[in-house]
């Protein structure tokens, strides 16, 4: 770990993220190289960049599906991953991490539904083992989750037989499903054929109207400038520039920012 | 087909059905004439050749300790694949863990298991009997040595097991073919694990569920789709390899039994014959149960119930089910 000593008890309490010098390795390459980053309950950070930039690698980070390698990195004042004692750090075990984790709802780029399962029992898993719900309350509660993401007609529908935007809304309607604190999404649309993307956004757009903490790593630039509170544009490992979206959008301060605009735009 | 093309036809004007003269196969007919002809020769030589002497099986074939001998050996399967499968699971578990003693010691049991050939571990569990006589089950390894050391007599026993008596015929064999079993069935489980999506155990993982539950909520169920064609296999294998615990001896076994009544009248190939006929038999069930829980573990894989496990290479043509 790095000499940065930290107080046990965060400063960033109020603050629902608080990333502070995230570095991150894989093997010789490091893909994060000092991320400094804060987010407020309830605002809504898209996260821009070229592929390979580490906006993913960031992302998995924050709920400790991915080890730092130094830094550090709070949710909701809980530092992730590790207890501090002094300034000795200890890993925490399987089922603590797995308690940290269910503040957070993560929603990924390939979906990652479970195939074996329909679209009712994969809304209801978590919450019948990991929360022990009862049967009957999971169920109504998964229920109410998926009218709320459209699919009320789907319940009992395998995966792999809804279009990639309906298996997309299970997968929200899923990590809702925890009661999340902060949702994470990993490039939610990448992997739709481009008529289903709206649906999705659609879902999207109306938890952040709700109030819900979002970090949204994306290449829907309209997203980001119509629903985001804040755009940040990563590359290299580093933020590059972070700000409003329309400001940032509109008048990019760094060279490496409007390079990147000027293509997707 | 005499109008003319157009692009925009209103809905109702959609063109007739194609009808061609299908393309010929001749070869096909060729191919059905001459295996028409083998397959007669093979039947008139089972009903003219006398050595088959198809009363005596009739006879021979369905005496009590013959039934005797089947219910033994379709024991000893269940006993010895329930057991290889548990055994296979936790290898594989252990192997997967990354804990680099547990992988260890699963790669060396599965190496020692599947070097060893079954015959051989047949008779040698039913000599287990020359090592101890006794097998002490006891809470604390090496007691009476520590007891011995302090002069006290600490006896640490929970209970005490004959190996004459326990580990002889039906229990050596049962744990030969079952140790023996593991061994194979932790590489099947281990593919089966490995073809499961990573994205799945991160799935579970964000959803915060533990490694235990993600492990047999979401990883096995879909490992079971690879799993269970080859513990087909397997399961019909062992039900053969039964026939190897004549040599631990277990008697009462089917084909032991079968081929008694063989050597005893002197009339040995007719009983070999009512040996495969039992084997077919019992086989067949095996593929309607394979058939079955094929056809659980396929659930989701967006193909319709009726056709799903009709899709593997059964021999159930299209899914009709019956043997």
């Amino acid at each position: 770990m790095s000499d940065h000593a930290v107080d046990a008890a965060p400063d960033g309490a109020a603050l629902m993220v608080k990333a502070e010098s995230v570095h991150k390795s894989f093997g010789r390459v490091e893909v994060l190289k000092g991320i400094d980053l804060e987010v407020r309950p309830g605002e809504v950070m898209c996260v821009i960049g070229p592929s390979g930039s580490g906006k993913s690698t960031f992302l998995r980070c924050i709920n400790h599906l991915e080890k730092i390698d130094a830094g550090r990195l709070w949710v909701n004042g809980h530092l992730m991953g590790y207890r501090q004692k002094g300034d000795k750090l200890y890993e925490l075990r399987d089922k603590e991490v797995s308690a940290q984790r269910r503040e957070i709802g993560m929603v990924f780029q390939r979906f990652n539904l479970f195939p074996h399962k329909t679209a009712m029992e994969n809304v209801c898993e978590a919450p019948l083992r990991v929360r022990r719900l009862g049967r009957a309350k999971a169920r109504e509660q998964a229920a109410a989750l998926l009218e709320r993401v459209g699919l009320a007609d789907k319940m009992d529908t395998y995966p792999a037989q809804l279009s990639g935007g309906q298996q997309q809304r299970v997968a929200i309607a899923r990590a809702l499903a925890m009661e999340p604190r902060l949702m994470l999404f990993d490039e939610p649309t990448s992997a739709l054929d481009p008529e289903l993307v709206g649906e999705v956004l659609e879902v999207m757009k109306q938890l952040a109207v709700d109030g819900m903490t979002m970090i949204v790593v994306t290449h829907e630039i309209g997203f980001a400038r119509e629903v985001g509170d804040s755009l940040v544009f990563m590359d290299g490992g580093v933020v590059v520039e972070k700000g409003a979206p329309r400001e940032v959008l509109a008048n990019p301060r760094h060279a490496r920012t409007q390079d990147f605009l000027s293509k997707v735009l | 087909m005499s109008e003319t093309p157009d692009a925009v036809t209103p809905e109702g004007t959609r063109p007739e059905a194609i009808r061609a003269v299908p393309v010929r196969h001749p070869g096909r007919w060729a191919a059905v004439a001459v295996l028409a002809v083998l397959a007669a020769m093979f039947v008139h030589m089972l009903v003219t050749n006398k050595a088959f002497q198809w009363s005596f099986i009739i006879d021979n074939a369905f005496r009590p300790n013959i039934v005797e001998g089947v219910r033994t050996t379709v024991l000893l399967t269940v006993f010895s694949m329930i057991i290889g499968v548990v055994l296979g699971i936790v290898l594989a578990i252990m192997r997967l863990s990354g804990n680099p003693i547990l992988g260890a010691v699963a790669w060396l049991y599965t190496w020692f298991f599947r070097a060893v050939p079954r015959l051989v571990l047949a008779i040698l569990f039913g000599n287990m009997g020359i090592l101890y006589a006794k097998y002490h089950v006891g809470g604390v390894p090496f007691s009476h040595q520590v007891g011995g050391v302090l002069g006290v007599d600490m006896d640490g026993t929970l209970f005490t097991i004959n190996a004459n008596t326990f580990l002889t015929g039906f229990m050596a064999g049962l744990l030969a073919l079952a140790l023996s079993e593991g061994a194979y069935m932790a590489e099947i489980v281990r593919a089966g694990m490995l073809s499961v999506d990573p994205g799945q155990n991160e799935a579970a993982g964000a959803l915060g569920m533990s490694r235990m539950q993600t492990m047999r909520r979401i990883v096995l169920p879909q490992a079971m789709r690879v799993i269970v064609p080859p513990t087909g296999n397997e399961t019909i294998a062992m039900l053969k390899d039964t026939s190897l615990v004549a040599f631990v001896p277990v008697t009462n076994e089917l084909f032991f039994q079968l081929k008694s009544v063989g050597d005893k009248s002197f009339n040995a190939f007719p009983m070999l014959v009512a040996s495969c006929i039992w084997y077919l038999i019992l086989t067949s069930f095996l593929l309607v149960g394979q058939y079955f829980l094929e056809r659980h573990f396929s659930r989701g894989t967006g193909v319709p119930k009726e056709k799903r496990a009709g899709l593997r290479a059964l021999g159930f043509g299209s899914g009709g089910g019956g043997a």
